[in-house]
C-alpha cells in the first residue's frame, strides 16, 4: 500500500509509542466497570454484616471479612445503602452539601456501591468532588529524591533544593537496596538544610523501612502496600491483618504512615478475578480505612502503564483518588510514575489532580532528572520545574511549588552536601571529598557528579545498622560540626514523634514545625467564595517566575 | 503454544506504529465507499492466554543441593516453553547460557530449576537460593526480570535486583552469573550498575502484564519446583 504522509507523520508521534489494549474483563483489563463486578448489597444481623455486595458471610474471603468487620459503619450501613448511587453522586458535586455530611453518608456504603457512585461522575464532576472532599484545606506536593549512583551527597543536595522549591514531603529509594541507611540519613539532613519541617521517607523492604523509622532516620512511611484480591495479598506474604499490625508498629513509635495501593496491580500480577480496576481499588481503600491508616498513596501509581492502556483509564485514576478522599483518607494522588511518551498526554493526566488540588498532587515528583529517578521515572521531573511554575501562574492554582533563584539553589545544595560530608566524617562513615561536594552543588544529575566508592559506602551502610546509629546521633554530629541550625531542625522532626500531632490525617509541617492537617486546617470548600483560594503572599510568590520581561530592557 | 502474534500486535503499539496499517489495505478500488476501520480483535470472553497447561508431573522434583559451590538458577513457569524470548526479544536460551557461563567463569557450578510455586521474581529467587548448596540463588522471570537472592534474607529484600527487563542485555545476564558466584565466594562484590529508562513503563507495562499472566497461568504449586537442566 502506498502510505499517506499524514498518517506517517501521525504514526511517528510520541503518543503512539505508548501501549494501549482493548478491554478484556476476564483478565482485568477494564477500568470503571466489569460485567463481573458484584451488585451492591448489605445485610446486617445482630450488629454484624452477614452479607456484603452479594456475598454471604460464609463465602467471604479475608478482604471481604476485614471490610465487613472494620471498614463499614454498621450503624448507618442500611440507611446509607438505601440512598441511590445517583443521589450520592449528585450530593458529591452539590456545593450546598457539606463534606462532613457526605463523609458521614459514605461511611455506611460498600465497595460495590462506591464503584457505582463513581460511574455516575464524569471527569469534571470528579474534579469538583476532589476540590470539595480533599482532607486538607491547602494542597501539597511530594518529591522523589533519588539517583542512579545512590550517591548520598546528591540525595542531600536534591533534597535541599526540593525542600526550597516547596515540597512538603520527600521520598527516596535505592538502586542497590543495601544503601538504605545512608540514603535515609542523607535525605533527612538535606531536607532540613533546604527548609525546616519537610517530612522524609525511605522506600525499602518493609522490615528495613520500619527499622529506619524507629531509629528516627525517617519521619514518615508510605510503602505499606495493600491489594484488591486475596491472591495478590498472599503472594506478597501478607493479609489485611498483617498490614494493620505493621501500621500499629509505626503508630506506636509516633511515626506518620500512609498505605499504598493503586489500580492495575492485580492485573499485572495476573489475579484480577475478572473485576474492574476501580472495584478492586475500592476494596484496597476500604481495607486501608479499616486498618486505621490516616491516608493512602493511590492513583494507579506504578501500574499506570496498565490502567492508562485501557479506555477511561485516566478517568478511573481520578475516581480512585476521589474514593480515598470520600473515605476520609489523606490522598497522595500518584502522578509519580512515567506514564506517556507524549508531553501532551502526561500533562493532561496531571491536570485532573492539579486543578482541584489534592493533599499531595504528586506522590513523587522527580526532583532530579528522570534518568536519575529510581522509581523508574516520574510523570514530571526536575526539567519540568519551570513549566510547572508557569502552569501555577497561568491558572492561579496552588500546585505546592514556587519559583526559586539560581543563587538560592546553589546555596542550599552546597550546605546540604557539606552537612552530609561533616556527619559522615563525624560518625566515621565512608568519606566524602571536597570535589564531590563541589560537583554535587552545581550538578543537574548524576551524570555531572563523581563516582562513589560503592564498597566503602555499603560497608558504612551496614555499619550504621550494626552500631545502632539513630536520628539523635545525626543531631549530635550536625551540632558538633557547626551545622547547629540543621541539627535543631532534625531534632524538631524527632520531637514530632513524641507530640504525635503530625499523625493526624493529611498532616504536613510548616517551617516553624506547626502541623497543618485535615483536622486543624480542614477543607471547607462549599462553592465560590469559600475554601482555599490562591491569594496574598502565596500568590505573589507564584507570580515570581524567572525570565519575566523587564520593561527597562526594551 | 506461544503468545499469539495477534496478541503481541495489540499490546505493543510501538511495534504496531512501525508496521504498515492493516485494515486500510482492503480499500483497493475506486468506489466511493469509505473502508471500514481496521479493528483489533477483542479478546473479551477468553479466560486464558494459552489454552493448554504444561504438566510437570513427570519431571524430577528439585532437590536441595549440597555442593557449597552451587548457584541455583530458578526460572519462571513459562520459561523456554510458552515464552521463548524476554520482553525485549532476547532468546531465553541465550539468557540462560550467559548466566551459567558467568557462574562458571568464577569457578562455581550452576544448576537450573523451574519454579512452579510462584511467579513473583523475589520469591522465585529466594526459593532458588534455598535450594542452592551455597545459599545463593538467581530468579529469572520469562519476561527477563532477574533477582540475585540469599537464603536467609527477607523475601522482598535481595542482593541485587534488575527490575527493568526491557533494558537487560546478554552482557548483564553474564555479569549477574559472575556476581552471584562472587557472593558464594564471599568476595567484596560491586553490584552491577543500575540502568534506568523512565519511558519503559508506558511502552512495555501492558506487555509485561500479558507475559506475567501467561507465566502465572502455568504455575503448578502441587509440583513445586522441578529440575530443568537438560530438559
Amino acid at each position: 500500500m502506498k502510505r499517506s504522509k499524514r498518517i506517517e507523520a501521525l504514526d511517528a508521534r510520541p503518543v503512539n509509542l505508548d501501549g494501549y489494549i482493548n478491554e478484556w474483563p476476564e483478565m482485568g483489563f477494564v477500568a470503571m466497570s466489569s460485567p463481573y463486578d458484584p451488585k451492591p448489597s448489605i445485610k446486617v444481623e445482630d450488629g454484624k454484616i452477614v452479607e456484603l455486595d452479594g456475598k454471604s458471610r460464609e463465602d467471604f474471603d479475608f478482604i471481604d471479612q476485614f471490610i465487613a468487620d472494620y471498614a463499614v459503619n454498621i450503624d448507618r450501613a442500611e440507611k446509607s445503602m438505601a440512598v441511590s448511587s445517583l443521589e450520592i453522586a449528585r450530593m458529591i458535586v452539590d456545593i450546598n452539601v457539606s463534606r462532613k455530611e457526605i463523609l458521614e453518608l459514605i461511611s455506611g456504603i460498600t465497595p460495590a456501591k462506591m464503584t457505582e457512585v463513581m460511574n455516575h461522575l464524569n471527569v469534571v464532576e470528579l474534579m469538583m468532588g476532589m476540590q470539595k472532599i480533599r482532607a486538607r484545606r491547602t494542597p501539597g506536593n511530594q518529591a522523589h529524591i533519588t539517583n542512579l549512583k545512590d550517591d548520598p551527597v546528591q540525595i542531600a543536595a536534591d533534597a535541599a533544593e526540593g525542600a526550597l522549591r516547596g515540597f512538603a514531603e520527600e521520598e527516596t529509594t535505592m538502586g542497590v537496596a543495601r544503601y538504605a541507611p545512608l540514603s535515609a540519613m542523607a535525605l533527612l539532613i538535606g531536607s532540613q538544610a533546604g527548609r525546616p519541617g519537610v517530612l522524609t521517607q525511605c522506600s525499602a523492604e518493609e522490615a528495613t523501612e520500619l527499622e529506619l523509622g524507629i531509629r528516627g532516620l525517617t519521619t514518615y512511611a508510605e510503602t505499606l502496600s495493600v491489594y484488591g484480591t486475596e491472591k495478590v495479598f498472599i503472594d506478597g506474604d501478607d493479609t489485611p491483618y498483617s498490614k494493620a499490625f505493621l501500621n500499629s508498629a509505626y503508630a506506636s513509635r509516633g511515626l506518620k504512615v500512609r498505605f499504598t495501593s493503586g489500580s492495575g496491580s492485580e492485573v499485572l500480577m495476573g489475579s484480577s478475578e475478572k473485576k474492574s480496576m476501580l472495584y478492586l481499588e475500592c476494596r484496597c481503600l476500604f481495607v486501608t480505612k479499616g486498618a486505621g491508616s490516616q491516608g493512602i498513596q493511590n492513583g494507579s501509581v506504578s501500574c499506570i502503564g496498565v490502567t492508562g492502556s485501557v479506555p477511561a483509564g485516566i478517568r478511573e485514576v481520578l475516581s480512585e483518588n476521589l474514593v480515598a478522599a470520600l473515605l476520609g483518607l489523606e490522598c497522595a494522588s500518584s502522578n509519580d510514575q512515567s506514564f506517556s511518551n507524549s508531553d501532551m498526554r502526561r500533562t493532561a493526566r496531571t491536570m485532573l489532580e492539579f486543578l482541584p488540588g489534592t493533599d499531595f498532587i504528586f506522590s513523587g515528583y522527580a526532583a532530579e532528572p528522570n534518568y536519575d529517578n529510581m522509581f523508574a521515572g516520574s510523570n514530571f521531573d526536575a526539567e519540568d520545574f519551570d513549566d510547572y511554575n508557569v502552569l501555577q501562574r497561568d491558572m492561579q492554582v496552588d500546585g505546592g511549588l514556587k519559583p526559586v533563584t539560581e543563587e538560592q539553589v546553589i546555596h542550599v545544595r552546597n550546605k546540604a552536601a557539606r552537612a552530609v560530608q561533616a556527619v559522615f566524617r563525624n560518625l566515621n562513615l565512608s568519606p566524602v571529598t571536597d570535589e564531590q561536594v563541589e560537583a554535587v552543588t552545581y550538578a543537574h544529575g548524576s551524570k555531572d557528579t563523581l563516582p562513589r566508592d560503592v564498597t566503602a559506602d555499603l560497608a558504612a551502610a551496614e555499619d550504621v545498622l550494626k552500631r545502632g546509629i539513630t536520628g539523635i546521633d545525626v543531631v549530635k554530629a550536625l551540632a558538633e560540626t557547626g551545622f547547629e541550625d540543621v541539627a535543631a531542625s532534625v531534632l524538631n522532626m524527632l520531637k514530632q514523634r513524641v507530640a504525635g500531632d503530625y499523625m493526624q490525617t493529611a498532616a504536613i509541617l510548616d517551617k516553624d514545625f506547626h502541623v497543618m492537617s485535615g483536622v486543624n486546617t480542614p477543607n471547607d470548600y462549599m462553592g465560590p467564595g469559600t475554601g482555599y483560594r490562591v491569594d496574598g503572599d502565596r500568590w505573589e510568590e507564584i507570580k515570581q517566575i524567572p525570565h519575566i520581561i523587564n520593561p527597562y530592557d526594551i | 503454544m506461544q503468545i499469539s502474534e495477534e496478541l503481541v500486535k495489540q499490546i505493543t503499539n510501538a511495534v504496531l506504529s512501525q508496521m504498515s496499517q492493516s485494515g486500510v489495505s482492503s480499500s483497493a478500488g475506486d468506489t466511493a465507499s469509505v473502508p471500514s476501520a481496521g479493528k483489533m480483535p477483542s479478546l473479551a470472553g477468553r479466560e486464558r492466554i494459552n489454552e493448554e497447561k504444561t504438566s510437570y508431573a513427570s519431571y524430577p522434583r528439585a532437590k536441595k543441593g549440597t555442593d557449597p559451590k552451587e548457584v541455583v538458577i530458578g526460572v519462571g513457569a513459562a520459561f523456554q516453553k510458552e515464552i521463548k524470548k524476554t520482553i525485549c526479544g532476547i532468546p531465553l536460551d541465550d539468557v540462560l547460557r550467559n548466566v551459567k557461563a558467568g557462574i562458571e567463569e568464577e569457578g562455581m557450578i550452576p544448576r537450573v530449576v523451574k519454579i512452579l510455586d510462584t511467579s513473583d521474581v523475589c520469591f522465585m529467587a529466594l526459593e532458588a537460593a534455598k535450594l542452592s548448596g551455597s545459599g545463593i540463588g538467581i530468579g529469572i522471570q520469562s519476561k527477563g526480570t532477574t533477582v540475585i537472592h540469599q537464603k536467609d534474607l527477607y523475601p522482598l529484600s535481595n542482593l541485587e535486583l534488575f527490575p527493568q527487563a526491557p533494558l537487560m542485555t546478554l552482557e548483564t545476564y553474564r555479569q549477574i552469573g559472575q556476581n552471584a558466584a562472587k557472593y558464594v565466594k564471599g568476595e567484596q562484590v560491586v553490584p552491577i550498575p543500575c540502568t534506568n529508562d523512565p519511558m519503559s513503563r508506558p511502552r512495555y507495562q501492558v506487555k509485561a502484564a500479558i507475559m506475567h499472566i501467561a507465566e502465572t497461568e502455568q504455575l503448578d504449586p502441587e509440583v513445586g519446583a522441578v529440575e530443568w537442566e537438560g530438559r
